[in-house]
């Protein structure tokens, strides 16, 4: 019974939440920079009624082209699945997925809403309730890299492996900074567990949001002083993400103009398609990390959760559904934000976003923690030791804004 | 853990060891270390020590694997691939082996093998009656709650111990650590002239 109830959560949330959000944001993706390029975009695709005998006049269902994923997913089923014959193959089938299931594993720890009661029997909206949320995530991501890299190395030819190396090095820069700058708010809500984390968000406040739920262990100055700190940790792990997922400002690994098409060059149809879909599923769950962490995950806000989660019709808790609808709301609201990222940013150039990577975002994650911890440990500690750590957290904070500017003065003295 | 998970597991460990050196392929000796990896830390979750496997897919996994197939990628060794085989390494190696072996048998053997209490809630709630108060760290905080609710805070068990019990040997570790980072940097740069 465990098992089972086990096995459909497994279903409804990954295969019925999370990757119908890949297909969907391929189509905002396309609809919505065709409104920034001022084109129209796909807007035809529908469903072929007259196959089924009806008119053409209920055009609802197909409206605004929403049917074009499909349409694409089988455009790319039918093509010829062509393996080239100089790749070394094992590694090649390998590696398509590899790059999509790490993506859709992660899901398991977001948490989707609060528990839903059903016959008397309360559901938690997780698939593993793990202490360890945001490490999990991190840790089976990581594992996406031996996907591209792999893809690369295997297609045995230039570019490709020249996309697999530079995801590479990449990915292991950009988590660094990812792992680092998201410590303050674990230090903030001293947990690791993502359920944990929303409900204190919705209770007191959502960490960009700290606008209700005040009391003695949460004063409004320590929530409010500890904004900057969540600011700036989710300006670096936000970029972090982007980084991660190879999306455009940093689309080095697959990059046009110089790469074909990077590691996937040597992919078509299902294979090329996979890889398609782990980048997309890797921004899904990259957005509801982001969602989860720093704006609240499935919460409303404002102390009406608590209200929210009590709904209830005839023992049907159906408020853990509205929360989950909320929480897809933010999502796809943060999914459009990338698609508008990608859109209207043009892409960096390789040493520049290796600078920003090891320069800027690893040491400003690095001074962050220790602003974030001297915040959480004030009210703890005396006057003099906190205005003496302060101190020293400005000396330190100036000393590395130095040491960046010195390594930038001669760029050429070095030679490896 | 279900036993038979256990041994799935195990398997997938030994599998991806003995690929380690039967691949002669580098590139595919290092997957193998990966999957080697990826066993081990089912086992460590499979002991309820979640932070402890996932810190070894994380660290080992992915990063420490990845740098080392980057590595072997940009070395490019494809006469790795046609070396022959020595006798004297394998015969080393195997005498290792049998070493390790013989020290194993030889601590199972002088080890009682008594069962471990199993981690239900009992358990847990007798484990935290037994956490002292140290420093500012009181022994009814989070870990206590947790404990009495039926859970297992490893990652707040390992963070006590790390904190109070085994402050100053990760102090020395972070300082060594950083001298290490700190001497590679000094050792790989090299200068040259400034013309």
């Amino acid at each position: 019974m465990l098992l089972f109830l086990l096995l459909i959560k497994i279903v409804a949330l990954t295969f019925c939440v999370v990757l119908p959000l890949v297909p969907v944001s391929v189509y905002f993706e396309r609809r919505f920079c065709a409104v920034i390029q001022d084109r129209v975009g796909p807007n035809r695709v529908g469903i072929p009624l007259t196959l089924f005998g009806f008119k053409k006049d209920c055009g609802i269902l197909g409206i605004g082209g929403l049917i074009q994923p499909i349409a694409d997913g089988i455009k790319l089923f039918l093509k010829e699945d062509f393996t080239p014959n100089h790749v070394r193959k094992a590694f090649y089938w390998l590696a398509p997925a590899l790059t999509v299931a790490p993506a859709l594993i992660t899901a398991c720890v977001i948490p989707f809403g609060t528990p839903i009661t059903l016959f008397g029997h309360t559901e938690k909206l997780v698939i593993a309730d793990l202490d360890i949320g945001p490490l999990f995530i991190f840790a089976i991501a990581s594992i996406t890299v031996y996907g591209i890299t792999i893809a690369g190395w295997s297609s045995n030819s230039k570019f490709p492996f020249m996309g697999g190396v530079r995801s590479t090095a990449q990915m292991i820069s950009y988590e660094i900074a990812l792992g680092l700058s998201i410590i303050p708010v674990l230090l903030y809500f001293g947990d690791l567990n993502l359920s944990h984390i929303v409900q204190q968000q919705a209770d007191h406040g959502w960490l960009l949001l700290p606008l209700w739920g005040h009391d003695a262990s949460h004063p409004l100055t320590e929530k409010l002083l500890f904004w900057f700190p969540a600011a700036i940790a989710f300006l670096i792990f936000t970029v972090s993400i982007f980084a991660e997922t190879n999306r455009m400002p940093f689309d080095f690994p697959e990059c046009e103009t110089e790469l074909v098409g990077g590691y996937h060059t040597e992919y078509s149809s299902m294979k090329f398609a996979m890889f398609f879909m782990g980048e997309y599923a890797a921004m899904v769950i990259g957005s509801a990390l982001v969602v989860t962490v720093f704006l609240g995950g499935w919460s409303l806000g404002f102390g009406t959760d608590s209200w929210i989660s009590n709904l209830s019709l005839g023992g049907f808790g159906y408020g853990g559904l509205i929360h989950l609808a909320i929480f897809i709301a933010k999502v796809v609201a943060f999914i459009l934000f990338f698609i508008l990222v990608r859109w209207t940013i043009p892409r960096f150039r390789y040493d520049q976003l290796m600078k920003l990577g090891w320069v800027i975002f690893f040491e400003a994650a690095l001074v962050n923690v220790f602003l974030a911890a001297l915040i959480v440990a004030a009210p703890h500690l005396q006057g003099t030791i906190i205005s003496l750590g302060a101190l020293l957290l400005l000396i330190v904070t100036a000393a590395i804004i130095w040491v960046a500017q010195v390594s930038e003065a001669k760029p050429n003295n070095l030679r490896a | 853990m279900p036993s038979y998970l256990f041994w799935m597991f195990s398997l997938v460990m030994l599998l991806g060891g003995i690929a380690v050196i039967a691949f002669r392929n580098p590139v595919a000796s290092a997957l193998s270390v990966v999957t080697c990896f990826v066993g081990l830390a089912a086992l460590f979750v499979g002991l309820s020590a979640f932070f402890v496997g996932v810190i070894q897919i994380l660290v080992y996994t992915g990063a420490v694997m990845v740098l080392f197939l980057f590595i072997i990628m940009l070395l490019d060794l494809k006469d790795e691939v046609r070396r022959a085989k020595p006798l004297i390494p394998i015969l080393g190696g195997l005498g290792l082996g049998i070493a390790f072996a013989a020290q194993l048998i030889s601590v199972l053997a002088h080890n009682t093998d008594a069962a471990l209490p199993e981690l239900d809630k009992n358990t847990l709630v007798q484990a935290s009656a037994t956490l002292v108060d140290s420093g500012t760290i009181t022994a009814t905080g989070k870990i206590a709650t947790a404990l009495n609710a039926g859970s297992l805070p490893d990652v707040h068990l390992i963070g006590r111990a790390l904190f109070t019990d085994y402050n100053l040997p990760l102090q020395i570790l972070g300082v060594l650590l950083l001298v290490a980072t700190v001497g590679c940097v000094a050792l790989s740069k090299k200068t040259t002239p400034s013309d």
